[in-house]
């Protein structure tokens, strides 16, 4: 995963709430079995069938921070929606909420997602319909995003900080703790599920 | 400290915990299906490790196969090299899976349960945010991506910060015709589509406690729809009867010791929730969407509600795009909504109790002849039992298609997928724009809503069919 420090770009204005995870990537796209490669699914049938759609305007075609309505990310586990958008050049999303898997994924894949108020997320979505070219710098070592002469706080917990900032990956750091999984292994009780080997109906 | 069913499974669980980290939670199952596995797969590949527990682990092929010449190689080529891979990965890291064909095989919410594999007080993941399924047995189940796929193969474990908790209280008796799909429905409706955030969901309350573990399973599969980490349900008698038996259920004293531990996985008294919800069962009704997210639902004698009463501008100019797309009228009667083709199956309602309630509605009639139905069982399993009963005749007879095992137009990653514009009633668990295929307009409904709209063509309940064969 690459490290996520500080970030400048433009902003996409997405003036839309509950976007799940199918629009952001749809299921056709999901058969690849690479990592990459995703952005010609990116929200491919808004892109197609709406003209008007943020991301079809010139302006905004070059934008890398995304700038969503309320609980974006809903739907399927799918981490191709973060893969997607990151193909796609953004390296930030922004919203006052987000879905848990998809803010997990985002996490595991160096997207980084920000939350803010709606307030703030209005006055941002104001900021660069105004002048489509406004340099937005969202820096995780301050915890701030910052557009004109508007600087906001956000929060993420510490420990997926320092995580993002060293762009860590979980199983190296897990592997930290082998001697524990051992000992919990060790006092489960023996009538726990196994797959294996497959019984007779 | 009195804890709450949840709270119980996920101390009993921890590995480590450590001021400002998250905890390391022990998996105890692991499903896997071929879309989100790959680059995990490719992942241990190239970092030289391999998989931790295999016994723990269960693959099945489900949203890519074909209902229709299952046992042909699947025609479209990158869904045939997807389900390869799975199987290549499967042999390579000696991983049980059940292939197109395979007795086991089917969608893996349904096989899990269906094995005895999912089991009271376990942790079980998949790589399927539908995962919440198997909360139905008072397991804490939850979906993951594919980053954390790896990390579970790799380790058996998963860092996770403790969810909180979220009481869904259900008391009273369910009125006749309406089920648990409605309640969840009807739950989804008043939360919105991600009220459940952050949160576990018990359902909890006398008719919830009514429900067989088919219909718990309902409910707590589209917990995930109300945007929650996961749903339980208090395993009991009902969930014991269903277990007993199944092939991986414990047996002789190991199923004694199971039911002892089984029994202690109850809410205590006293145990705090951060929020509650309370429904009344009676006032229940058979439930619709008329929306592109499950939270858009209404009773089915409501009527297409009218976005220029919503104060809140986010949810106004949702409802206004999701008129557009689904190219309704305000104020339009719900019932009068036409349908083109009407799906019973998947993970929610896709099990033989999902199939016989449909078949003793379509029995001896005919359905529609302008409406397609697709019946598509959730697992060779339910297949083969429908098949035992004489169901798949009975939808045949009917008019309807009778097509072999897997998500199937859930999604539509096969052939079965609606055509653009083309307006379906689904037993599914997601009306998303395009989710059964491009320009599709999805509505979700209960398998008795379902097969009652088949006989008329347009979003019915199976009272008002009583009502039409009453003059
Ligand atoms: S049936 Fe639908 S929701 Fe369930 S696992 Fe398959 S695609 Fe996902």
């Amino acid at each position: 995963m690459d490290a996520f420090t500080t970030h400048t770009g433009t902003a996409a204005p997405l003036r839309r709430s509950a976007v799940d995870t199918d629009q952001i990537i749809p299921a056709e796209y999901l058969k690849r079995i690479t990592r990459t490669g995703f952005e010609d699914g990116l929200f491919v049938a808004w892109r197609t069938n709406e003209p008007d759609f943020v991301l079809n305007q010139p302006q905004y075609a070059d934008a890398t921070v995304l700038v969503a309505g309320p609980d974006f990310g809903t739907g399927s586990s799918r981490e191709h929606a973060c893969w997607a958008l990151l193909d796609g050049g953004f390296r930030v999303v922004i919203s006052s909420r987000f879905a848990d898997i998809f803010k997990n994924n985002s996490t595991k894949s160096g997207l980084l997602t920000v939350v803010l108020p709606q307030a703030d997320v209005e006055a941002l979505w104001q900021a660069v319909e105004a002048d489509p070219a406004t340099p937005v710098t969202v820096d995780l070592q301050s915890r701030t995003v910052t557009y004109g002469d508007t600087t906001v706080p956000f929060e993420v917990d510490e420990y997926t900080r320092w995580r993002l900032l060293e762009g860590l990956d979980d199983v190296g750091l897990t592997e930290r703790h082998l001697a524990d999984v051992e000992a919990f292994e060790a006092q489960r009780p023996s009538w726990l599920p196994r797959a294996l080997p497959a019984l007779p109906a | 400290m009195p804890k709450t069913l949840a709270e119980k499974v996920y101390d009993a669980h921890v590995v480590r915990s450590a001021a400002g980290e998250p905890d390391l939670l022990y998996i105890d199952l692991h499903l896997v299906h071929e879309v989100t596995s790959p680059q995990a797969f490719d992942g241990l590949r190239a970092a030289g490790r391999r998989v931790r527990r295999p016994e723990l682990t269960m693959a099945t092929e489900d949203h890519n196969v074909p209902t229709l010449d299952v046992l042909k190689p699947i025609a479209d080529p990158v869904s045939r090299a997807q389900v390869e891979a799975l199987r290549h990965n499967a042999a390579e890291f000696g991983i049980r899976l059940a292939p197109m064909g395979d007795r086991d095989q089917g969608i893996v919410h349904v096989i899990g349960p269906q094995l005895g594999l999912t089991q009271p007080g376990t942790t079980i993941v998949c790589g399927d945010s539908h995962t919440s399924t198997h909360g139905a047995f008072g397991a804490l189940a939850f979906g993951i991506g594919t980053s954390e796929v790896e990390h579970v193969l790799a380790t058996q474990t998963l860092p996770q910060y403790r969810p909180k908790q979220m009481a869904v209280t259900v008391e009273g008796e369910l009125p006749e015709g309406v089920s648990s799909k409605d309640v969840i429905l009807a739950v989804i409706a008043r939360i919105g589509t991600n009220g459940a955030a952050g949160h576990v969901i018990e359902y909890r309350g006398s008719a919830i406690e009514a429900l067989s573990m088919e219909a718990r399973m309902t409910i707590c599969n589209m917990s995930i729809e109300a945007g929650a980490r996961a749903g339980v349900i208090a395993p009991d008698e009902t969930t014991f009867a269903y277990l007993q038996g199944r092939p991986h259920a414990p047996q002789g004293t190991d199923w004694d010791a199971a039911v002892e531990y089984w029994r202690t996985l109850r809410t205590d008294e006293g145990a705090v929730f951060d929020s509650e919800v309370v429904l009344d069962a009676a006032e229940l009704a058979p439930f619709v969407t008329w929306g592109t997210n499950p939270g858009q639902g209404l009773p089915l004698t409501e009527r297409v509600p009218d976005p220029a009463e919503l104060a809140d501008d986010n949810e106004r100019r949702a409802a206004e795009q999701a008129l557009a797309y689904m190219g309704l009228t305000p104020g339009t009667p719900l019932r009068e909504i036409e349908v083109d083709t009407v799906f019973l199956g998947s993970c929610t309602n896709g099990r033989i109790e999902d199939l016989r309630t449909a078949a003793e509605l379509l029995r001896g009639k005919r359905i529609d002849p302008d409406t397609r139905m697709l019946v598509v069982p959730g697992s060779i399993g339910v297949k083969l039992q429908a098949e035992a009963e004489g169901l798949d005749r009975v939808f045949t007879e009917a008019g309807a298609e009778w097509r072999g095992a897997g998500c199937s137009m859930c999604l539509g990653m096969n052939p079965d997928q609606l055509k653009p514009g083309e307006r379906s009633a689904s037993t599914s668990n997601r009306n998303f724009q395009g989710r059964q295929g491009k320009g599709g307009r999805t509505h979700l409904v209960s398998p008795s809503v379902a097969a009652a709209t088949a006989l008329t063509g347009r979003l019915t309940a199976p009272a008002d069919l009583a009502e039409t064969a009453g003059v």
